[in-house]
């Protein structure tokens, strides 16, 4: 039960021409579960193997609480990791890879048996502790990489993508389960994924990662409705945010956004907002569900708005939701999410109401957000 | 089409009928050779003085090359798997012996070994010695055995050690490092870990050193002629000098019952059980 | 002591150890280059560990007198002809292993690989009274199709493990295409197993040139390189020669094959590795 604390963590490739951790600062709180989210190759499985000692770093520190492990082997850093292989030995029977922990930190036999069962128990594998790993199917052989992880009461418990191996119903269903397990047992979890709804679901903040920096950190509902760049908010939320790339121009009383074929009016208070981009170009963001259609979809919860024109392009009928495909102007589509089946046609010209509490605009050369 | 089902036999065909031809057909004729000829000649040979010093010999180097051959293998191989700079060189020195026959390994120790050879030389030099060691000649037939134990250990812990190297990579590395991150050092991980993972492989590479090592012929006749004999040699011998094929041949279904006698025990003592159980 | 300082004296028993195994290898071979080399009065003389001058006349005197040229010549023409026959038998077998599924394929896997661990070399003395029969003794041609019976369960097992590797959508596509089976393994299959095919032909190659047992037993005067100089400097008469003659045949007997593995030792971990199992 301890905080993670990353100081300027870098790992440097082939003498420092490939940058795959590059200057990572991070607390992970006590008892936290923090997911460390990303695409492929975006450096959170090297951080991960960082903190667990099985690589180490080019520079930058890494504190367990006060204690600096920074260079210890993973043996001395109490830790447990679930792998995404799971790593479950074949050659010993599914008592022993659980016991196998505490039989290095010498336990006694009885306490081993008592926690084996234990754990066996949480993960509901008890039938299973007398076979081999080569008798069990994948998800079982996940829950005994689990078990195995927290029988030992480690400091830290590290996941590795556990369950991008498993086929999808069985992935939602642990989900849950690993979650659960997290909250009961009270231990600080770093949780590696490239799957944004595991992290969104799972996670008590989300640190997201591209190209070995860190871009944001924050709970979910935070990464998700105030993203601080383009990568974070397109990463996260599916269907994608719909951005276009308009310019800032300025009227009496307000502001329109001009884009390629349409526009987008804002009301004056986004002028202070906007000061510094008066003429220049800026990418626009909102989220196919802060958006809804005249006549077609409820407006009540939206405070304040905007609407501009489009001819429907596209539906795409998913039974709870619908997305509606609009082109806007001169080939721009935006996506717009709207609940349960909608009765629209085809070609038919609809007006879209656009919420304005959750607008993002981001500049286009740094991707950073000013709105 | 009717034919196109058979295609896979006719593929195979040529190559299983050679085979057929060239080892069951002759081994067949042997056996009946052999029994034809009556009982007691037979056993006339087996109990022949040069047959079981053969027998002993060829036993005696299996003894004592192949369980040091696999330990220093294994400590290789295990050595070689961890990246080093210039690993890679010292792998391709370590894998000549491969290309290197036991005629030529034989002729190569004796330039060690020969009373003019590099290692005497050395030893008299340094002071040690005042005159050479002989390790050639009948009357220095336990200097000849050793001289042989030496050059096949030179020459043939190559290929054992590239067999175990090859298993050890095999091993997933998730799995040692899951024994790490466990808490496992360096020792419980090659214990607990690493061999137990090993053992299909060893049983594998003991039974084809031993299946060669019953075959065992150029090297002894190179060093040692026949004041030591062994069983493939003096098959050579039997057939080529005495022209006794009938002799030669109770040699050689000696030397393929033993090999088969060996595997099967092998197969046997060295089973794992985690492979063995229904998936 | 610091961990820094222990570190570095890990590192060096380490190195040393790594240096000690090597040399070990490489002793005796430079040892027995450098005496194959050696003028005789550089090597009877007790105080010269390592020669000083040196000379070709040893590697002459057992090329052309003892006729080891000859014995090089049939050497490498039997591994020639071992690869050709062994290619053309073992090549469309692993093929068949690899490609088809049909009864008794794992019954014959299995036997093939039995057959790689079965003595087969001392199958020589049994093929005498055969060889003599077909007049195939003390020829060539003998040796050859002796040696493709060893060569064969090796290059059965290779060329199924690449074809395997090779996905079978590769053929179809070319099928679809318009092309046979055949051509498709021609066009296709064939090109991409190539590396394969080559370290197969050199693992090959190598056993055949080494291989004695098989060569002495079934030759009198064709003899290859390692029966002609296992008659010629061992054994009872042979063991009498003088020394130098033997380092000159080491040296002889190694040279070719060293310098064909350097060209393609890429290849040698690797398909000695798979082979071997």
């Amino acid at each position: 039960m301890v905080e993670v604390r990353l100081e300027n963590l870098k790992k440097y490739f082939n003498k420092g021409k490939v940058k795959a951790v590059d200057g990572i600062d991070l607390t992970i709180k006590d008892g936290e579960f923090l997911v460390l989210l990303g695409p492929s190759g975006c450096g959170k499985t090297t951080t991960l193997r960082m903190i667990s000692g099985l690589e180490l770093p080019t520079d930058g520190k890494i504190y367990f609480g006060d204690r600096d492990v920074t260079y210890l082997p993973p043996k001395d850093r109490n830790i447990s990791m679930v792998f995404q292989s799971y790593a479950v030995w074949p050659h010993m029977k599914v008592y022993e890879n659980i016991a196998f922990p505490l039989k290095i930190k010498k336990f006694p036999k009885d306490e081993i048996d008592k926690r084996v069962k234990w754990a066996a128990e949480l993960l509901q594998i008890e039938e299973l502790l007398d076979r081999y790993p080569a008798q069990l199917s994948g998800g079982q052989r996940q829950r005994v990489a689990v078990a195995r992880a927290i029988v030992v009461e480690p400091d830290v418990l590290l996941m590795d993508e556990p369950l991008s191996n498993l086929d999808a119903k069985l992935r939602v269903a642990m989900r849950a389960e690993i979650k659960k397990l997290q909250t009961k047992l009270k231990v600080t979890t770093v949780y590696v994924t490239h799957d944004q709804v595991e992290a969104m679901t799972m996670g008590d903040r989300i640190a997201v990662m591209n190209q070995g920096k860190l871009l944001q950190v924050g709970p979910p509902t935070e990464v998700y409705l105030k993203p601080n760049s383009i990568f974070v908010a397109t990463f996260i939320g599916a269907p994608e945010m719909n951005l276009l790339e308009v310019s800032v121009k300025e009227k009496e009383n307000s502001i329109i956004l001009e884009g390629e074929g349409f526009e987008i009016p804002l009301p004056s208070d986004f002028k202070e907002l906007l000061e510094n981009y008066t003429d220049k170009t800026v990418v626009f963001g909102i989220r196919p569900e802060h958006m809804t259609i005249e006549g077609v979809s409820s407006l009540e919860h939206v405070k304040r708005s905007t609407t501009i024109e489009g001819t429907v392009d596209f539906i795409e009928a998913l039974g709870t939701d619908t997305i509606v495909h609009a082109n806007i102007g001169s080939g721009h589509v935006i996506k717009v999410k709207l609940p349960g089946h909608i009765p629209l046609e085809v070609r038919s010209k609809v007006r879209i109401v656009i919420d304005l509490d959750n607008i993002h605009v981001f500049d286009k050369n740094t991707g950073k957000a000013i709105i | 089409m009717k034919w196109k089902s058979f295609l896979p036999y006719f593929l195979i065909l040529p190559a299983l009928a050679y085979l057929v031809f060239f080892i069951a057909y002759p081994l067949t004729q042997s056996f009946i050779l052999i029994f034809k000829e009556s009982d007691i000649q037979v056993l006339k040979v087996l109990t022949d003085r040069n047959f079981l010093m053969a027998l002993k010999y060829t036993l005696a180097l299996a003894v004592a090359i192949i369980p040091i051959q696999v330990a220093l293998a294994l400590i290789l191989a295990v050595i070689m798997n961890k990246g080093f700079k210039g690993r890679d060189l010292a792998l391709y020195a370590l894998i000549i012996p491969l290309i290197i026959s036991d005629v030529a390994g034989g002729l190569i120790w004796y330039s060690i070994l020969a009373p003019y050879g590099f290692l005497n030389k050395v030893l008299i030099n340094i002071g040690i010695l005042d005159s050479p060691i002989y390790f050639f000649g009948y009357q220095f037939r336990n200097m000849e055995f050793l001289a042989i134990v030496l050059a096949e250990l030179w020459r043939l812990t190559a290929p054992v050690f590239v067999m175990i190297l090859a298993g050890l990579q095999m091993i997933s590395k998730d799995y040692i490092e899951a024994a790490e991150v466990f808490g496992a050092t360096y020792w419980i991980k090659l214990r607990r870990i690493i061999f137990p993972l090993l053992k299909p492989t060893l049983q594998t590479v003991l039974l084809i050193r031993t299946i060669w090592s019953m075959q065992i012929f150029g090297i002894v006749w190179v060093l040692a002629g026949r004041d030591i004999p062994v069983l493939a040699g003096e098959a050579y011998y039997q057939m080529t000098e005495l022209k006794n094929y009938g002799v030669a041949s109770i040699y050689v279904l000696v030397i393929a019952t033993l090999s088969i006698l060996l595997g099967a025990l092998y197969l046997k003592f060295l089973k794992a059980e985690y492979l063995e159980v229904k998936t | 002591m610091s961990e820094e300082i222990k570190r570095k004296l890990k590192q060096t028993i380490f190195y040393t150890l790594i240096f000690i195994v090597v040399s070990w290898v490489l002793i005796p071979l430079i040892i027995s280059a450098l005496y194959a080399f050696a003028s005789s009065s550089e090597y009877y003389n007790p105080n010269r560990i390592i020669p000083h001058s040196f000379t070709v006349s040893h590697i002459k005197t057992v090329l052309i007198t003892l006729g080891a040229l000859k014995g090089i010549k049939n050497s490498i023409l039997v591994a020639l002809l071992t690869i050709t026959i062994s290619f053309i038998l073992g090549v469309p077998a692993g093929y068949s292993l690899a490609k088809f599924v049909f009864p008794l394929r794992d019954s014959i896997k299995l036997s093939i690989v039995g057959l790689k661990v079965f003595p087969l070399a001392i199958m020589a003395v049994p093929l005498v009274k055969l060889y003599i029969r077909l007049r195939l003794i003390d020829t060539l041609l003998g040796v050859a199709l002796a040696h493709t019976v060893i060569a064969l369960p090796y290059v059965i097992f290779i060329t199924s493990s690449i074809f395997v590797g090779i996905p079978k959508e590769y053929e179809e596509a070319a099928m679809v295409f318009g092309l046979t089976r055949f051509g498709s393994f021609l066009r296709i299959t064939l090109p991409l197993a190539l590396p394969g095919l080559a370290a197969a032909a050199m693992f090959t190659f190598v056993m055949s040139w080494n291989e004695v047992f098989m060569a002495a037993v079934l030759t009198l005067h064709n003899r290859t390189l390692p029966a002609q100089i296992l008659s010629l400097l061992a054994g009872a008469t042979g063991g009498a020669t003088p020394a130098y003659y033997k380092f000159a045949a080491a040296f002889i007997m190694i040279l070719p094959a060293m310098l064909f593995v350097f060209f393609a030792r890429k290849y040698l971990i690797t398909m000695w590795g798979i082979s071997l199992k």
